[in-house]
């Protein structure tokens, strides 16, 4: 299983802060997270589309080629805005 | 602790005071303050509210003051960065800097805050009369942060 978490706008978007994902076979980065998040079509279908989505795996900002294990952290949310 | 994430307001002069408090080294602090603007976008803004990911903002930050901190020759850093529902004026976020010399001090603090605006994980959500929206990134604040890249 791995945690995930949704902020801010995709977190109103999608509806819910987070869920608990058990990792599909053969899923073992961000990117394809993402794409089995995006496969279950309607507003999830749209993660595949956000504009500079952003992703953390355990705190730490990655990219869709970070590697992803069980038990991480991972995290989506849109660009940052704060300052 | 040299970084704070937090829902209460904080004070310029005394955090500026404690940053050289006993150290003599100290020839300079530069600092910055962000505060919430009434006007965003062409919209007048009756309140804001910070999101954060609260497992990481604290990390983030640190990493971009251990990223100054190897850089410049500087002493002492404060970051301070406000979280949940705020209104026009009132103060978001505070980095302050200490070194020998300004020139140092006036680097580090931009270059942090470049950063903060780029990589730390917050998220402003304000109010307009047309309702809520949450702020878009700026692109801006990428070429800022990017000019700093070696």
């Amino acid at each position: 299983m791995i945690k995930i978490l949704y902020f801010a706008s995709l977190r109103e978007k999608l509806g819910t802060s987070g869920e608990s994902l058990e990792l599909p076979a053969g899923v073992n980065d961000v990117g394809g997270v993402l794409a089995t998040l995006a496969a279950r079509g309607g507003e999830w279908a749209s993660l595949a589309s956000v504009k500079n989505l952003k992703s953390a795996v355990n705190q730490d900002m990655a990219r869709h080629d970070t590697p992803v294990k069980h038990g991480d952290e991972v995290a989506f949310f849109p660009p940052v805005t704060g300052g | 602790m040299s970084v704070s994430v937090q829902e209460a307001d904080f004070d310029v002069g005394t955090e500026i005071s404690a940053l050289t408090a006993g150290d003599a080294r100290a020839g300079a602090v530069a600092s910055f303050v962000g505060l919430v603007r009434d006007v965003n976008d062409g919209a007048g803004i009756s309140e804001m509210t910070l999101e954060h990911y609260p497992g990481m903002t604290v990390q983030a930050l640190q990493e971009i003051v251990s990223e100054a901190k190897s850089r410049w020759d500087i002493y002492a850093v404060r970051v301070i960065h406000r979280v949940g529902r705020l209104l026009p004026t009132d103060r978001i976020v505070f980095v302050a800097v200490s070194s020998a010399h300004r020139g140092e001090a006036f680097a580090a603090c931009e270059f942090i805050m470049d950063y903060l605006k780029t990589r730390a994980p917050f998220w402003k959500r304000e109010v307009t009369p047309e309702g809520a929206r949450w702020v878009d990134a700026r692109e801006g604040d990428d070429d800022a942060a990017s000019r700093w890249q070696k």
